[in-house]
């Protein structure tokens, strides 16, 4: 089946197959790529990721033609984007609203796979792939966050450099060494854009390429948590499995459909969105003698915020933060749960999937707010949510009364 | 449009109201929740909200992100009308609106040199810039004998009391408990004007909206084109989804 019969074909088609395998690469990787056919909501998060990623790459470019980078330059030249260049307001805000979008599908991506067991076994690796994506995202959103050069891109930039200043012994040096100078300044604009624009894409691009790669060879999991490849029929292909395409093109096409058009809502009606995706404060240029208040990040890195600011002690605080992101890598062998989907679990791992989700948004919420009285009590008790999620799970999941898990995946046309 | 002119009569005649009724038994202006309610979409306050701006601010006041040319097609302003009512001798439309006092000039007389107002309503909301407008008062104790409630000792005095009039803020005290004992605190309550402006007080908020307004428009002058823009690529993607969900369903119709 994987023979390239296509360059014994006469004409263009053949040469070109003779010295490219475009038409088995084609078949194997769409035509005879069986995926499950009760895919439901939560499995367009992964092309709309795809998507967001694609939109980010040539927004970027096209601001890239007229961002002037410079500590001098940088705000007045998003400005001119804004103003001056030819749809550049539509760019600039496609591709900061894109950001926030790009974290909305990711973060639903990711759940999708807390709900369904999809890091487990056999796709811990790519579940692996996925969280050094997240991590990348992260590092790039950041980056890309300081380049307009607003007050609240300076401020930002100042107090999460910082944190590094809490690892013992190297930390002063290492900050140092991250700004290129005594402060956030002209040289870490600098390097920021190199690596906003160069480096952390090239990475991410590569990280997805693997993502997808492991993608295929383990299959996708699905909503009952089923390995489809388990059950073929007498033709070798799997039962509950259906072509990608046209099947699921045509589906995400649909998904993609839906996704523009609440996005072209946010970008043309709403592109600040009550300062969530564009903070008032970075409508003034950065000023090192002034400093916004309060001091937020962007939504999507709130609920580590959060957690750091819930901890008296900084250089724990920091730690906790780290801890937080890192938690999720651990996931395939934390969970020892038989089954894969919370449709097959029993109360306990519902009971702490929802107390997470809880934590999750909460510490989201509270870290858009002033770290005082209640605020800071709530972010403890979410915080420890948040933890008792992980550290809990080995046991929860071992404890947890599973249902029996049916042979054949639930589908209703 | 209805909204704005409720509004508009709201802000109006809450402070009569108060200055009607008995001192300490009305409720204290409420000018923290004064809403700008401006319609950028509507070209005609624009326009007065530029001669305005022009008028009484530009003096000081740069928008060095602004074209007059720009200006004056978003507008609607004919290049004669700009030519003879805002272009400064010896500018060309294509420059920037600057202003024509010096920094040296600006940190002697008033402490430091007045921002640049491009992105003030971005920044600081269109709400805030009305508030600032609307809230000053007569205060011997500061060098501009002004003061302001939204923004404290500014060092921008207050120059629209020719149109305005010269208010007087009333201030009373009020007890309150912090950490178990009690304090006296200087709260605002109300303004009473002591010497009328060439203006009534409705002509006043509609010179303050539009100029308000203005500086919205200045602060993203594409908004206009691109909420109209939105409105089609919305119904495009809306009848796009619609197509896309019965070719799936087409497709679709051999899974069981």
């Amino acid at each position: 089946m994987a023979s390239n019969d296509a360059q014994f074909r006469p004409g263009f088609w053949g040469w070109l197959n003779k010295r490219l395998p475009v038409e088995s690469f084609i078949r194997e990787q769409l035509l005879e790529y069986y995926a499950p056919k009760n895919f439901n909501v939560w499995y367009f998060f992964g092309s709309l990721a795809l998507l967001a990623l694609v939109l980010q790459l040539f927004t970027g470019i096209f601001l890239t033609m007229f961002y002037k980078v410079g500590d001098t330059t940088a705000f007045d030249s998003v400005e001119f984007i804004r103003r001056e260049v030819s749809y550049g307001w539509l760019i600039q805000y496609l591709h900061s609203v894109g950001a926030s979008a790009f974290f909305v599908v990711v973060y639903l991506h990711m759940y999708r796979a807390l709900m369904y067991g999809s890091y487990k076994t056999p796709r811990e690796l790519l579940w692996l792939f996925g969280m050094f994506i997240y991590l990348a995202l992260m590092a790039e959103a950041f980056m890309g966050y300081v380049l307009p050069w607003g007050n609240m891109s300076y401020w930002a930039a100042t107090v999460i450099i910082n944190l590094f200043s809490t690892i013992p012994v190297i930390g002063p040096g290492l900050v140092e060494w991250i700004r290129g100078d005594y402060g956030v300044a002209d040289a870490t604009l600098n390097r920021f854009f190199s690596l906003h624009v160069v480096a952390i894409p090239l990475v991410l691009l590569l990280l997805v390429a693997l993502h997808l790669v492991a993608l295929r060879q383990v299959g996708s999991n699905n909503p009952d948590g089923i390995e489809i490849k388990d059950r073929r029929g007498s033709d070798g292909k799997p039962l509950d499995g259906i072509p990608f395409h046209p099947y699921y093109t045509v589906k995400d096409i649909v998904g993609v459909g839906v996704f523009l058009a609440l996005f072209a809502i946010v970008v043309f009606f709403v592109p600040t969105f009550g300062g969530l995706f564009m903070e008032e404060a970075n409508f003034e240029p950065a000023n090192p003698l002034s400093t916004p208040e309060p001091i937020a990040p962007s939504w999507y890195f709130t609920p580590y915020y959060a957690i750091l600011r819930a901890v008296p002690n900084q250089r724990l605080g920091a730690l906790l933060l780290l801890l937080a992101v890192l938690a999720f890598f651990f996931l395939p062998w934390l969970d020892r749960s038989p089954v894969k989907s919370v449709r097959y679990r029993g109360w306990l791992f519902r009971l702490f999937l929802a107390e997470f989700t809880l934590s999750f948004l909460g510490l989201m919420y509270l870290g858009l707010k002033p770290p005082t009285g209640m605020y800071v009590v709530a972010a403890r008790v979410f915080s420890i949510g948040y933890f008792a999620f992980f550290l809990l799970m080995p046991w929860y999941t071992r404890r947890d009364q599973v249902k029996p898990v049916p042979e054949r995946v639930s589908f209703h046309a | 449009m209805r909204k704005t002119v409720l509004l508009a009569a709201a802000c109006l005649f809450t402070p009569l109201a108060i200055a009607a009724a008995d001192e300490g038994a009305a409720a204290p202006l409420d000018w923290q929740h004064w809403q700008a309610g401006n319609e950028v979409s509507n070209t005609a306050s624009l326009q007065r909200g530029a001669r305005n701006f022009f008028g009484y601010c530009a003096g000081c006041h740069s928008l060095k992100y602004l074209r007059y040319s720009r200006l004056a097609s978003d507008l609607r302003i004919s290049p004669d009308q700009l030519k003879a009512d805002l272009l400064p001798a010896g500018a060309t439309p294509a420059d920037y609106v600057k202003s024509s006092l010096a920094a040296d000039d600006a940190v002697a007389w008033f402490g430091k040199v007045p921002p640049d107002l491009s992105l003030i309503a971005r920044a600081r909301g269109p709400n805030h810039v009305y508030q600032f407008l609307k809230t000053f008062y007569a205060d011997p104790s500061t060098p501009t004998h002004s003061n302001n409630l939204a923004l404290v000792n500014p060092a921008m005095p207050a120059v629209l009391s020719d149109l305005e009039g010269v208010k007087e803020a009333v201030f009373r005290n009020v007890e309150v408990t912090v950490d178990g004992s009690v304090t006296t605190e200087k709260r605002f309550d109300h303004f009473v004007t002591t010497v009328p402006g060439r203006l009534n007080a409705a002509q006043f908020d509609g010179f303050v909206r539009d100029t308000v307004n203005f500086l919205d428009y200045v602060g993203e002058p594409a908004q206009v084109e691109r909420r109209s823009i939105g409105v089609w690529v919305v119904l495009f993607l809306l009848v796009f989804t619609w197509i896309a969900l019965l070719l799936k369903k087409e497709y679709w119709k051999d899974v069981h």
